[in-house]
């Protein structure tokens, strides 16, 4: 205790606490970069998914596939795999990109799964009512379903990534310095471990609480039924 | 020359043969009623005719253009002249009752907004919920919803109108609320396949009764001659259990 109290102030030092800002600001903008982009291509494979025909057999099952190999590969092999096959193919690529690849690679796959949840509690008759209106798919998916199953898919694909801030610690061992590498360097320098690792915690605290917070708020607003909801005012001309 | 003429149509769900040749025609302005027991086809016949049930038969003409439902381009025409009213209303949650009604006109058909717009109020009007517009369907009781279903469909201008079981999934008093609709539409002559169990509705108002068991039509005539003195067994004791009372 005694340790930690005198090294407080040499530790909460300018430098060391800018280190750890950009340190957490990494670890922010990976884990957003990736999950954003993992989300986009989610849909996109559910979509791919749900080819109908013969024809579309071969998409589904790569489709099919692919998530359930992901689901199954524990992140740090991810990681590793990404950084040797990136590093095969282009030897300059940052480790920033590595990691914003394996995180995305990774989300695709968890939340494809939470897409496709949401787009299946959407009740078949009102895909019926749309095809009757000769809608086509993707204008079937953006225009009637997708819309009715946001409330069910927004709420887990943010927890998802706010679970994921915390998973990003495991591309520390690749060496990007995110928080928690930033972490062992401090302790390597001789700080107490518990006052490095105590605010190391505190910082991923501080990450993702906000983001729980929006993703019970929008909760909140996408679970109320459409007609009370104030802010939305449609005008027709 | 008939308007509607569905000649041996038959569908599948899988392997079962849920529709074994169906054929029947309308004329222009006519009403055709489809009855029968639960599970004879009659609203397989609707969802066949709009594609919803793959066709693996037969032929449907409407206004003298013939079609197969052998492709999407077929199916699309299919779909393009004619609009169903389903049983459990199936307006698009995510949407006003405006946006129901402009959707497909707008996105589908590519008229002109203004022209959509007005139209899409005068129905509203016909089915008595102009002030309901702005709506979405969870603040509609289930008569509103049902009427509002009718207007989208009507916004369509389709050649012909399917009804399936329109008023069954009602409470009872808001089952007259989407018959006098109805009656509304027939007044101006639009020509409907319409599914019901309301037997006094269909006597009043159906020019044919189509009367169809085990994915098969049974007997077609005038309601009299179908609801009251009807030539076959089957038929007979089908009316004599639901007429009864």
């Amino acid at each position: 205790m005694e340790r930690i109290l005198e090294q407080a102030p040499r530790f909460f030092s300018g430098q060391n606490l800018t280190l750890l800002l950009e340190a957490a600001g990494l670890t922010l903008a990976m884990t957003l970069a990736g999950c954003l982009i993992g989300f986009g291509f989610a849909f996109v494979l559910v979509y791919l998914r749900q080819t109908p025909g013969l024809w579309g057999l071969p998409l589904r099952w790569i489709c099919i596939l692919y998530v359930e190999v992901f689901r199954r590969i524990p992140f740090i092999v991810v990681i590793y795999l990404v950084l040797f096959f990136i590093q095969t193919v282009t030897p300059d690529a940052s480790l920033f990109t590595i990691a914003v690849i394996a995180i995305c690679l990774y989300a695709v796959a968890y939340t494809a799964d939470i897409i496709r949840g949401g787009i299946e509690s959407v009740p078949v008759t009102q895909i019926e009512a749309a095809q009757a209106m000769n809608l086509s798919r993707l204008q079937t998916n953006l225009r009637i379903v997708l819309p009715q199953a946001w409330p069910v898919i927004v709420p887990p694909s943010i927890a998802f990534a706010v679970s994921f801030i915390k998973d990003t610690a495991l591309v520390s061992q690749v060496g990007v310095f995110e928080l928690t590498f930033r972490g062992k360097e401090l302790n390597n320098q001789g700080y107490s471990g518990i006052l490095v690792f105590g605010t190391i915690a505190l910082c991923y605290f501080l990450l993702s609480f906000p983001l729980s917070m929006l993703g019970q708020h929008l909760e909140k607003r996408l679970g109320t039924p459409r007609g009370e909801r104030r802010s939305r005012k449609i005008r027709h001309t | 020359m008939a308007h509607l003429a569905v000649s041996d149509v038959r569908a599948k769900y899988g392997t079962l043969e849920v529709l074994k040749g169906v054929t029947f025609s309308i004329g222009k302005g006519e009403i055709a009623t489809l009855v029968g027991p639960s599970g004879s086809g009659k609203s397989t016949v609707l969802r066949a005719l709009m594609g919803l049930t793959p066709v693996t038969g037969g032929t449907v003409e409407i206004a003298g253009e013939r079609m197969n439902y052998s492709s999407a381009r077929e199916v699309r025409a299919a779909r393009d002249r004619m609009a169903i009213v389903f049983q459990q209303y199936n307006l698009f949650q995510n949407m006003t009752v405006m946006q129901n009604l402009t959707l497909a006109p707008l996105k589908i058909k590519k008229w002109d907004k203004q022209q959509v717009n007005s139209e899409a109020r005068r129905l509203l009007g016909l089915v008595g919920l102009s002030d309901k517009a702005d709506a979405y369907s969870d603040q509609l009781s289930g008569g509103q919803q049902q009427r509002v279903a009718l207007a989208r469909a009507l916004a369509l201008k389709p050649q012909i109108l399917l009804l399936d079981e329109v008023t069954s999934a009602l409470d009872p008093e808001l089952v007259n609320e989407v018959l006098d609709a109805i009656r509304k539409l027939a007044d101006e002559g639009m020509t409907m396949v319409i599914v019901s169990h309301e037997m006094a509705f269909v006597r009043e108002i159906a020019d044919k009764v189509v009367f169809m068991d085990a994915g098969q039509i049974v007997e077609a005539g005038t309601p009299k001659e179908i609801l009251d003195t009807p030539k076959t067994e089957r038929a007979r004791d089908f009316f004599s259990k639901i007429l009864r009372h």
